[in-house]
């Protein structure tokens, strides 16, 4: 059995999941049955400034009969009292003595105001603090959330105000409404902020109601811009975590990084662990199906970690990051083509329109007599299974045609059916990055692209 | 007949069998469908109505377009959605079929059908009048489909039934248990709603002859269907129910069928078991259906001898009816004898041949013969060129007379029929047709 403990900027937490800060962590009871069903922390939903909370606020993209592959909300911070939720917080924490709590928190950008909820939270005996720079929506009108999160001048002073007087670990979160996400946590670094975390939800709108015209939710004939989360933003997350972990400031500072982003299966998280989260925090999965789905995601985490010979998390956090890199670095002779599976191909020709119609033309509809043939050949007399079944030509790959494009492996619905198969190029390994010193003429100038191909024997399709 | 029945109580038994998919239901069914290209369900189809593009469009919530793609290949579309055998049709062929379930090509089809019942003929664009004329004969599937597909293309089309009702077998034939009557009489009335006049009460023979139709028209299409149910030869053959009847007697007014305690039904077919089911379901107590086979060689499809299975009706196979037995006029017995199958007949099937001395007695107060129709009446009075007895028509679907085109069970000399092979026919047939008309100016 896998140790999934784990130490984050000092924070113990016993699995690295925690509840994001977020409607499942809004109140002391919440937090109460999440821990009974197992998980290791929760952020709490984040307190601070007053606030009035609108109904409806939550929409969501259903897709091909999935329900919630993301959900996006307009609802603010906590709207209960502060002294209510201090008072809960410390009653869970006084409760769960082995549980991450960690409490999320948001003011008015002046130093007082940060100093005064600080050392509240502090009061409580939490095990650390989130600085929520995220919030897209109603806070950042008010100057709050990514209206700090998208100016990396006011993330680091506010960060350093709080820094100032903290005694326990703080964490800043960052905001993925922004050009490039490493600027704010360079600012963090700056501010000596103990970790950052990543990623809070991106600006959208997540649908209009084609009978009402109406935008959905719908808030009184009015809706807006919300936060969007769940598994479809999950490769942005992805994407923006390595950032972090490749930039020489951010990466090179070992400032821990708690990831989330669409995180609903184990093996989501095992991806954010192998890109550098050492911490990850769940939402939209716990909202979907409640606090029980703790259980699979530590079980599976730990039987995948048991099968890798992975012995703790920390063995695992990172361990793919230095396999991200960027396109100039890739390598040119590196060749890749595609074969399929005569034997599990279950001839719905998925792959076959996929290539021939919006990638490179080299799949063939192969009759019984080994001649290709046309889609639709059939005549309209045919009638019936028996010849529907039996006369259905095979699909195969040219492999001399095939760029490696990788559309039809993606398309496929059978599993191991279609293999990118590794084949030698018979070129040497280069990059664009090295053609570009050692041969530039050839990066700029079409004709004598054209020739170092030929001189290559690189074919384009 | 004191013993028998009124089955005012079970009439709901017969009706439709599977509920409609509810909306999400039928979401989640067609996002299942993987959109095979050039897909087998759509090549094994007889109409090859283009199933994933269709099935997509449920899954969009486009359920106008859906139906219109269904009603662009095949009018009866309603019909088809419902009695089609789709485990040798579409869902037979099926890519997911093997290793996992067939998508329920059938109940979306009836699905997207039903959300637009009543509006079926706007969704279907039609040609400006050309101003030819064009006489169909018989109102039955491949009569409607052909009426439909030649009104769609301009054409003044007259269509002319014999029965009191338009929707041939569908109406009157099949159990509602698969397709109420309901569905079958507005499918038909779609087909007038595209411009075609219906003339009811109109018999090739009777009160219309095959020159006359000639002479005022430009084309003509006989969809006669079969003749009736042939004879057993044997005696008291008077006293058994023609299955086809008792069908009808079970769509146009079930609380009014006699439904025995003891029922035999003689053959099995699909029409067979139709009429065991009926038997059944209207509150016999035993349903026996005799066949002088086996499992192994009876024409009904795979799927429907396991339903009938499951009804809890008995099996008599091996069994060769002999004479009925009545006592003052009521049926007490049928009396059968043992069969043993020798050598492969003309069919390919072996031939059963009777067991001397193994006579035995089947209790029972309701016969119903269920064996299969008569080949067309028509052919012979009007001088067709015949096949086997039934209407001889080359590759365009015309017959030995130009200009007189023929489709649906009438033509069907190989091989069984179904309601989705007429509907191509008329299809096909009408295609022809409109060739012919519009290169004659």
């Amino acid at each position: 059995m896998a140790d999934l403990k784990i130490n984050f900027a000092g924070i113990q937490s016993p699995n690295p999941f925690w509840l994001a800060s977020a409607p499942p962590s809004n109140t002391g009871m919440q937090v109460h049955r999440a821990f009974e069903a197992g998980w290791g922390g929760a952020v709490w939903k984040t307190i601070g400034a007053p606030v009035l909370n609108v109904s409806n606020r939550y929409g969501a993209w259903h897709f091909g009969g999935q329900k919630m592959l993301a959900i996006n909300n307009v609802e603010l911070i906590s709207d209960r009292p502060l002294e209510v939720n201090l008072g809960e917080i410390a009653e869970v924490k006084r409760d769960w003595p082995d549980r991450a709590v960690i409490v999320s928190a948001m003011v008015e950008s002046r130093k007082e105001t940060w100093h005064d909820i600080i050392r509240k939270i502090q009061d409580t005996g939490a095990d650390g603090i989130e600085l929520n720079y995220g919030c897209p929506h109603g806070m950042s009108e008010r100057g709050m959330g990514s209206a700090v999160g998208q100016v990396p001048e006011y993330c680091e002073q506010i960060t350093g105000w709080v820094m100032e007087i903290a005694k326990m670990p703080v964490i800043v979160k960052l905001t993925p409404n922004i050009s490039d996400i490493v600027m704010p946590a360079r600012a963090a670094v700056a501010a000596r902020a103990n970790a950052v975390s990543l990623i809070n939800t991106l600006n959208s709108i997540i649908s209009v109601d084609l009978d009402t015209l109406e935008i959905t939710p719908n808030i009184g004939g009015k809706g807006g811009h919300g936060g969007y989360a769940g598994p479809a933003v999950k490769p942005i997350a992805l994407n923006m975590l390595a950032a972090l972990g490749r930039d020489p400031v951010v990466g090179g500072s070992n400032l821990p990084i708690s990831g989330m982003g669409g995180i609903s299966t184990w093996s989501d998280a095992a991806e954010f662990l192998l890109l550098g989260a050492s911490s990850l925090q769940v939402c939209t999965a716990v909202m979907h199906y409640g606090f029980r789905i703790i259980e699979d995601l530590c079980d599976g985490l730990s039987n995948w970690m048991d099968e890798k010979g992975f012995a703790t998390i920390s063995d695992v956090v990172g361990k793919s990051l230095h396999r991200v890199s960027d396109f100039n670095q890739f390598d040119l002779s590196f060749k890749a083509v595609a074969r399929i599976d005569q034997e599990k191909c279950i001839r719905c020709n998925l792959c076959y329109v996929a290539c021939n119609d919006t990638a490179h033309q080299c799949i063939d509809l192969i009759a019984k007599d080994g001649e290709v043939v046309q889609p639709n050949s059939y005549d309209v007399r045919a009638n019936g299974k028996e010849e529907a079944v039996s006369s259905r030509p095979r699909v195969q790959v040219r492999e001399e045609d095939c760029v490696g494009c990788r559309l039809c492996y993606n398309v496929c619905p059978v599993e191991d059916c279609i293999h990118m198969v590794e084949e030698p190029s018979g070129r040497s390994s280069v990059t664009w990055g090295q053609l570009s010193e050692s041969r530039r003429e050839v990066t700029e100038d079409w004709e004598k692209m054209k020739k170092y191909r030929e001189e290559m024997g690189i074919k384009i399709h | 007949m004191s013993q028998m029945r009124q089955n005012g109580e079970h009439v709901d038994a017969l009706g439709e069998l599977l509920p409609p998919l509810t909306k999400n239901e039928a979401v989640v069914e067609a996002a299942r469908c993987l959109m095979c290209y050039d897909a087998p369900c759509t090549h094994a189809c007889p109409t090859h109505i283009d199933i994933p593009k269709f099935i997509k469009k449920i899954s969009t919530d486009n359920l106008r377009g859906s139906a219109r793609t269904i009603l662009e290949s095949n009018l009866l579309g309603a019909t088809c959605a419902r009695v089609c055998p789709v485990q040798e049709l579409c869902e037979g062929a099926c890519v997911l079929g093997a290793e996992h379930k067939p998508i329920a090509i059938g109940r979306l089809q009836r699905h997207a059908m039903d959300a637009i019942a009543g509006k079926e003929a706007s969704v279907v664009p039609r040609a400006p009048a050309t101003g030819k004329k064009v006489a169909v004969i018989g109102a039955g599937p491949a009569g409607l489909s052909c009426a439909g597909e030649l009104a769609r293309r301009g054409h003044s089309v007259t269509l002319f039934e014999k029965r009191d009702l338009a929707g041939g077998l569908s109406t009157y034939g099949i159990i509602g248990l698969r397709e109420p009557i309901d569905v079958a009489i507005a499918e038909a009335g779609m087909i007038a709603a595209l411009g075609v006049t219906v003339e009811q009460g109109r018999e090739l023979g009777a009160n219309l002859t095959l020159g006359e139709l000639q002479a005022s028209f430009g084309a003509v299409f006989l969809s006669v269907g079969l003749g009736s149910t042939p004879a057993l030869a044997i005696a008291g053959e008077e006293h058994i129910l023609d299955g086809l009847e008792y069908i009808e007697g079970s769509k146009l007014d079930a609380a009014g069928l006699k439904i025995g305690r003891n029922v035999v039904v003689i053959g099995a077919g699909n029409t067979a078991i139709d009429c065991a089911t009926i038997a059944k379901r209207l509150g016999a107590d035993t349903v026996t259906m005799v066949y002088r086979r086996t499992d192994k060689e009876m024409t009904a499809y795979a799927h429907e001898y396991d339903f009938i299975k499951r009804e809890g009706v008995g099996f008599s196979f091996l069994t060769q009816p002999v004479r009925v037995l009545v006592e003052n006029g009521v049926v007490r017995a049928l009396e059968c004898v043992r069969m043993r199958l020798g050598t492969a007949d003309a069919s390919g099937r072996p031939s059963p041949q009777p067991v001397a001395g193994s006579e035995f007695l089947l209790t029972t107060d309701q016969i119903v013969k269920a064996i299969g129709q008569e080949k067309p009446a028509l052919a012979p009075p009007v001088k067709l060129k015949t096949d086997k007895g039934f209407i001889h028509v080359d590759a365009n679907f015309e017959t030995s007379l130009p200009g007189v085109y023929s489709g649906g069970d009438c033509i069907r000399a190989r091989g069984a029929a179904s309601t989705v092979m007429a509907v191509q026919d008329g299809k096909l047939a009408a295609w022809s047709i409109h060739e012919r008309l519009m290169a004659n100016g």
